[in-house]
């Protein structure tokens, strides 16, 4: 299970004056089983790139495929391949349209062809994972629920489909960090259950030490690093500089440490591992004393 | 997909005609397209080509461009080239039934045609060489006389600036909604037309709700500082009447003194 990105050239309003290239010969392969964290400043390519791996946008040259199927096609399997590659917009609360919680969870999957049992067990579940009682929101109206909750609203409008991808836009966007905080958690849980691979576009350095397996770093359209996130933390920080972002507020701290000749956890992913292995290594040298 | 449409259709440049006072151009256009009309005989037609391809030149917006202006309209344009061609009385070239089609019929159609094709020519011209906020700043500035008659020039102009801003905003809206569902399986391109108007409401919905919410903040912003509508209110960029308008509006007149000529002689 894999999307392929083979050559990909996306050209924006070819043929006017306001032509240009948002995607210049990206070669990409994202397999079942990864967290892909893509990174990259504003105009770099990121959000065009996202687009083309469910065929919302189609490259001016090159292929996607997803399992070998070509989204550029009409025919049922390019459908089934397309609907099988989830994408949770920026701000997807302002997508939503139906006159109640449960319905709009529904256009997904009822457009998939599911039949009606069907169905509602997946708005269910969906609605189990953005952690929204069924018995209390499911006939209320959308418009009515505070933005945070219209977030999950959205998110589990995605969910009901069962991607096998899920493409996330900076899906924390706007939201307080105990919003955050959750609905990262439950699409990390499901991750590590193998429901889903992730692919998620965010400005947000911490997010991507914390959960990504792999890191794409656009520059001007191409995909200018691919690694692991740590290893392009500690060892690539001059050519991210140079692609306009940098590492992690953690990582700079503790990078920072080290350079002073202090020794420290400087691969931690998250404050709590940071603090947790520091605390041992204090502890360990008054052990030595 | 939906940005992919070229709307207020500026074509950016820096040539005579971009430079034009757009009042001066909103008048010239506007003298033009109405001596087009003057144009009976081939010469005169001729006379008005020469004109029309001279200035499209001079603004150095690609003919490519133009034409896509005319083409929107190629309807209308056939249609008055048939009723033309069949109503008009003169020496029948050849005839099927009750249909004649005469010498006449031919030149007096053609003509029909090319004057509409050069009407939006023209006019498509105008608003390929002048940014929409100039154009706005010209229509305001000539609509100021007619005030003491009642006319709400300043208040016009500002919503005219303000629909023009917002409609790549809400194009860019409309695309990305349209993204949106479609990514959860929405098909907007397939079934009959009741289906499809259907297809629409998921996204005419929370289009309709962002645009709202747009025009509510808007409106909050402009409060904030302190507008009140145009009373006593000065511009940043004052238009500026220049020989380079004189230039145009000699060049106008002259051709339309000429086409006037034409008619009375023949």
């Amino acid at each position: 299970m894999s999307i392929r990105v083979e050559k990909v050239n996306y050209i924006y309003g070819k043929g006017t004056p306001y032509e240009r290239k948002a995607l210049d010969g990206v070669n990409l392969e994202i397999h079942k089983g990864e967290f892909v964290g893509i990174i990259g400043h504003t105009g770099s390519g990121k959000s065009t790139l996202v687009q083309h791996l469910n065929g919302l946008l189609h490259p001016s040259e090159g292929r996607v495929t997803v399992d070998g199927v070509d989204l550029a096609g009409k025919d049922k399997e390019t459908i089934a391949k397309r609907h099988s590659v989830g994408m949770v917009f920026q701000y997807p609360e302002q997508q939503l349209f139906e006159e109640t919680v449960k319905k709009d969870i529904a256009f997904g999957p009822t457009n998939m062809g599911l039949d009606e049992g069907n169905v509602e067990r997946r708005v269910r579940q969906a609605m189990e994972f953005v952690r929204l009682d069924y018995n209390t929101y499911a006939e209320r109206s959308p418009f009515r629920l505070s933005g945070g909750q219209q977030r999950r609203v959205a998110i589990a409008g995605v969910i009901a489909m069962h991607p096998d991808f899920l493409i996330m836009d900076e899906p924390s966007a706007g939201l307080d960090p105990v919003g955050r905080m959750e609905i990262f958690s439950r699409v990390k849980e499901w991750f590590e259950k193998k429901y889903f691979s992730v692919i998620l576009v965010t400005h947000n350095m911490d997010d991507i030490a914390r959960l990504a397996t792999r890191l794409l770093v656009m520059h001007n359209g191409r995909v200018a690093m691919d690694g692991k996130p740590m290893d392009i933390f500690l060892n690539h920080r001059k050519e991210l500089q140079a692609c306009g972002v940098d590492v992690p507020p953690l990582t700079d701290t503790l990078l920072y440490l080290k350079n002073q000749g202090i020794p420290v956890p400087e691969t931690a992913r998250t404050v709590q591992e940071a603090a947790e292995k520091m605390a041992d290594m204090l502890k360990g040298d008054t052990h030595a004393d | 997909m939906l940005t992919d449409i070229t709307l207020g259709q500026y074509y950016p440049g820096n040539s005579f005609l971009h430079r034009m006072d757009p009042r001066a151009k909103i008048i010239c256009t506007m003298i033009f397209i109405t001596a087009i009309f003057i144009a009976e005989s081939f010469w005169s037609y001729l006379l008005v080509t020469a004109f029309l391809l001279m200035t499209i030149s001079v603004s150095g917006v690609p003919i490519k461009l133009i034409v896509k202006a005319i083409k929107p309209l190629w309807f209308i344009l056939v249609f008055t080239f048939i009723i033309h061609l069949f109503t008009t009385p003169g020496t029948t070239l050849f005839y099927a039934g009750i249909i004649h089609i005469t010498r006449e019929g031919i030149i007096r159609g053609t003509y029909m045609t090319l004057r509409l094709v050069y009407l939006i020519a023209f006019s498509s011209l105008l608003t390929y060489t002048t940014s929409p906020i100039v154009l706005t700043d010209g229509i305001e500035a000539l609509l100021t006389p007619w005030k003491r008659f009642g006319v709400p020039a300043h208040e016009l102009a500002m919503m005219m600036s303000i629909a023009l801003r917002f409609i790549p905003t809400l194009l860019e809206e409309t695309d990305r909604i349209m993204k949106a569902q479609a990514s959860r399986g929405a098909d907007f391109t397939t079934g009959n037309l009741m289906h499809r108007a259907k297809s629409m409401i998921p996204v005419l919905v929370p289009l309709f709700i962002s645009a709202f919410r747009r025009a509510d903040e808007l409106a909050t912003a402009m409060e904030a500082r302190c507008y009140r509508g145009g009373e006593g209110r000065t511009k940043m960029h004052q238009l500026q009447y220049t020989g380079r308008d004189s230039i145009g509006f000699a060049a106008v007149v002259a051709v339309t003194a000429l086409l006037i000529g034409m008619r009375i002689m023949s």
